[in-house]
């Protein structure tokens, strides 16, 4: 009988369905959105299916009206962009191989859920709550104030008025609100609610290792502003020498990259910044130069070439032509004879990622195969184009949360270095 | 303008760089360590008796202590009977019982002196495992806490399933030096009345009134929980470990792959095939298992051949974990230890010293081997009946999670090809029933 080839533990044979609850502007979005980056990265194919963004194309907005709740047009088309989104989440968990669907809206209603519930139970998909519930006003208007002042719902509002306006809108809803109840009606019902934005959180019979990861996940997440800086070692002695792998020093010019770093790190001046090496000595050897204290972590070493390491690219296409070959076939899913490949170093750079979110400012000094994994989850890339990223020498680049996503800049820190970036042939 | 930087150093064991001076490795704090805090973190159980308190406390304490993280827990209730020799009965714990009130505060104490022992000597986290069901106490051992740099972090354990919790006195409390001179019937119900007695004062860790506090409340045997103010790295992992264990009965199964061309020539490591004789293994182990008949048992591999090999010949489906590959022996792959000792000397001596730290030259370290296997630990958790087929160094470090083994002891742990070792949790612990393939069945 056949085999899974799984990497890692196999997950559940039914694909499960996330649904979001929550008044508007409660965090879902921007839950919903993480989430899905997060699996997607992990190897779970995931996608959000936003209501809004439904409605957006049914009609168009003019004011908070269009929510009250005895405005009878208006609910039937919502119900109907409910079951629009419902019919391509099926679509994409029976029939494009999606593993987990996010249905995001505010599904406020025990109604609403109940015929959520309903649908996972005629296409043998798994439901899965996430609610997200916070009284504070001032985290309310500041969500308000990143996102949704800026939606296209209000594109022809000013910012007050759009304010004012959505304030409304979250009343409309209010009054017809049914919050999970774990003590009686939804003491069934598997699912997560998120209080005050992770101060607190209340689980309830996790069904299987996916949902036990994605509560793992919300509960290390946060939302406070910080920074984190990527970038590589200095120029290595192997890399002048074109050499895969290896555990060689720097370079001169990878000396000076090192104390430019220090430099620049010094400037940007943030509050309590970790700095994170792996255990090889280019990595350990740039962080000296900072004159700070850093954590070597095993997991952040470059990937393993295997019977290539030490080689340069030339004589691996002499010695190993075939397996040159399939590298440029597949370069994700390769893995070097006795080596690692992306997808294995996907896994290994899990609990970094992890301790990434619960982290604030922090540096990470690695290496271009383990730097493309990183930037590939901040910025949402897929496997596909995830080990052609390009990451070169001397160079860091500098990530921020915003709204809900990551802004990206990318510092040269002029000192020259060798391009050790090949492109997809 | 910086100083130059430090020049580097490898350490000869573990393969660690670190900054050195003058040929001297310097102290400094490189390495990443699980407990990230530099304070010290204390663990309280709260809940009313035989709510499975001491059950989570040692489960925790022995994965804690196996992820790297040096852990001990303190019950309470030993102190009170190494205090009170000879237990009597329930009127003990009685509430207006002014003695044994007196008696049972002092033992907190004498606790609590030894958890600021062990947590001033090297250690990280203790367990502080009692009934500390009263907001009095818990706010004593806060004052405690502060006092002395820790975090406190409670785990509270509710339940109000009667037949759980006469399940839970039947299982282990029977068995209790307090009631080695009692019949069954006597001993619950002399326990029972002991419950009653904490019942009237219990306090349990309230939403408004903790709201300040960091907490993890299980409720019925862990379908429900409720965390509070998770602090930092720790609290989070123990949280994630308390809500992926479970209490129903199974059994975890664990072997080698059968013996391999490689092991037959006496070389470590490679990705060699199945010898005759560990293909023969291969097919006892088939029988074995059909003969056990166990329910919905799942079966999981390395990604080297020999492994795979060995489960095909089950006949049952499998999943590969690239997890659960085989130490890599780096330099010293597919050599075999006479020749190590050759080209190696240096290397093959410092195995010895410390052969759970010591990193093949380019491979791993048992220690590394730890890191590496969690996850799989972490999923034998949530599953229920597993044959895990994996490699002597792998099967080492997972059978030490379960027998809470030391670091020490685990690279020395005898796990011999073509033997199956059965593990049945059992009231704390578990229980391991060996059997040997070679001969039986075929």
């Amino acid at each position: 009988m056949c085999s899974k080839t799984a990497g890692g533990p196999h997950l559940t044979n039914s694909p499960t369905v996330i649904v979001m609850v929550g008044l508007p502007a409660r965090g879902k979005t921007y839950i919903a959105k993480k989430l899905t980056r997060y699996l997607n990265w992990t190897g779970v194919p995931t996608k959000v299916f936003n209501v809004g963004e439904y409605r957006r194309e049914a009609v168009n907005y003019n004011s908070y009206d269009f929510f009250r709740p005895d405005n009878q047009d208006a609910m039937k088309i919502r119900k109907q962009c409910a079951l629009a989104a419902l019919r391509d989440v099926k679509s994409y968990l029976s029939e494009e191989g999606g593993q987990l669907a996010v249905f995001d809206a505010t599904n406020t209603t025990r109604e609403r859920r109940d015929m959520i519930l309903n649908f996972g139970k005629e296409n043998g998909f798994k439901v899965f709550f996430v609610e997200s519930v916070c009284e504070d006003p001032s985290v309310v208007e500041t969500n308000i104030m990143e996102v949704k002042v800026s939606c296209p719902d209000y594109k022809d509002c000013n910012r007050t008025d759009a304010m004012d306006d959505f304030l409304k809108r979250i009343e409309c809803y209010r009054a017809s609100y049914q919050p999970l109840e774990p003590d009686h009606y939804d003491k069934d019902l598997s699912f997560i609610k998120v209080i005050d934005v992770g101060r607190r959180f209340l689980v309830n019979r996790i069904q299987d290792y996916i949902q036990s990861k994605i509560v793992y996940y919300l509960m290390n997440m946060h939302v406070q502003p910080r920074t984190i800086y990527l970038c590589r070692h200095g120029e290595s002695e192997h890399n002048l020498r074109g050499k895969l792998g290896g555990d060689s020093g720097l370079s001169p010019r990878g000396k000076k990259f090192a104390r430019a770093l220090s430099g620049y790190l010094e400037e940007q001046n943030q509050k309590n910044l970790k700095v994170w090496t792996s255990q090889l000595k280019r990595t350990i050897q740039t962080a000296e130069a900072l004159d700070m204290p850093y954590e070597q972590w095993k997991a952040l070493n470059e990937i393993d070439a295997g019977v290539c390491e030490e080689l340069n690219y030339e004589e691996v296409k002499e010695m190993y032509p075939e397996e040159f070959a399939l590298r440029d076939q597949d370069k994700y899913h390769y893995r070097y004879p006795t080596g690692e490949s992306y997808q294995d170093l996907v896994q290994r750079l899990e609990p970094v990622i992890m301790e990434l979110e619960r982290q604030e400012n922090v540096v990470v000094v690695c290496h271009q195969a383990v730097m493309r994994c990183l930037l590939a989850y901040f910025l949402d890339k897929s496997a596909d184009e995830m080990p052609y990223l390009k990451c070169p020498l001397h160079t860091v680049l500098k990530l921020t949360p915003v709204a809900y996503g990551c802004k990206v800049e990318s510092i040269y820190l002029n000192v020259e270095a060798v391009n050790t970036h090949r492109d997809r042939p | 303008m910086a100083t130059s930087p430090r020049e580097l150093t490898q350490n000869p064991l573990k393969k660690i760089w670190m900054p050195c001076k003058n040929g001297f490795p310097e102290k400094h704090t490189s390495q990443r360590k699980v407990c990230m805090t530099n304070c010290p973190t204390l663990i309280v159980t709260v809940g009313l008796p035989a709510r499975g308190k001491t059950y989570i406390s040692k489960k925790l304490t022995r994965y804690l202590n196996w992820i790297g993280v040096s852990t001990k827990e303190f019950n309470v209730g030993q102190y009170r009977r190494e205090c009170v020799k000879i237990y009597k009965s329930f009127e003990f714990f009685r509430p207006d019982n002014e003695e044994g009130l007196k008696i049972r505060k002092q033992c907190a104490a004498s606790a609590l002196n030894d958890v600021r022992t062990y947590l001033s000597e090297g250690g990280q986290v203790a367990v502080f495992d009692a009934t500390n069901t009263t907001r009095e106490r818990r706010d004593t051992i806060m004052k405690f806490a502060d006092l002395n740099g820790y975090k406190v972090f409670f785990v509270e354990l509710v339940c109000d399933d009667p037949e759980v919790i006469a399940s839970n006195i039947v299982q282990v409390k029977l068995g209790s030096p307090d009631y080695t001179d009692c019949n069954t019937d006597e001993a619950v119900e002399d326990f029972m009345k002991r419950i009653k007695c904490y019942e009237n004062s219990y306090e349990t860790l309230d939403e408004i009134k903790d709201r300040d506090l960091s907490y993890i409340k299980i409720m019925e045997v862990g379908s429900r929980y409720l965390v509070n103010r998770v602090l930092d790295h720790i609290q989070s992992r123990i949280v994630y470990y308390l809500m992926n264990i479970h209490i129903a009965p199974r059994s975890i199964y664990l072997c080698r792959h059968g013996e391999s061309e490689l092991n037959v020539k006496g070389k470590i490591g490679g990705d060699s095939g199945l010898s005759a004789r560990g293909k023969l293994f291969a097919k006892c182990l088939g029988k074995f298992i059909q003969e056990q008949n166990i329910k919905d048992l799942k079966v999981w591999t390395s990604q080297m051949k020999r492994t795979i090999q060995t489960a095909e010949a089950l006949g049952v489906p499998y999943e590969q974990w690239k997890a659960l590959n085989e130490i890599d022996a780096g330099v010293c792959e597919e050599m075999m230890y006479e020749e190590i000792q050759d080209h190696y000397p240096l290397e093959f001596a410092l195995r010895d010293q410390d052969k759970y730290r010591y990193r093949y030259p380019k491979g791993e370290s048992y220690e590394d081997l730890v890191q590496r296997l969690e996850p799989v630990i972490m999923e034998l958790e949530r599953q229920e009946n597993v044959l895990v087929i994996c490699h002597q160094a792998v099967m080492r470090c997972l059978l030490a999670y379960f027998l809470d083994k030391t670091a020490e002891e685990l690279p020395y742990l005898k796990c011999p090809l073509h033997t199956v070792l059965k593990l049945t949790p059992v009231a704390y612990g578990e229980i391991c029933c060996e059997t040997q393939l070679e001969s039986i069945h075929c």
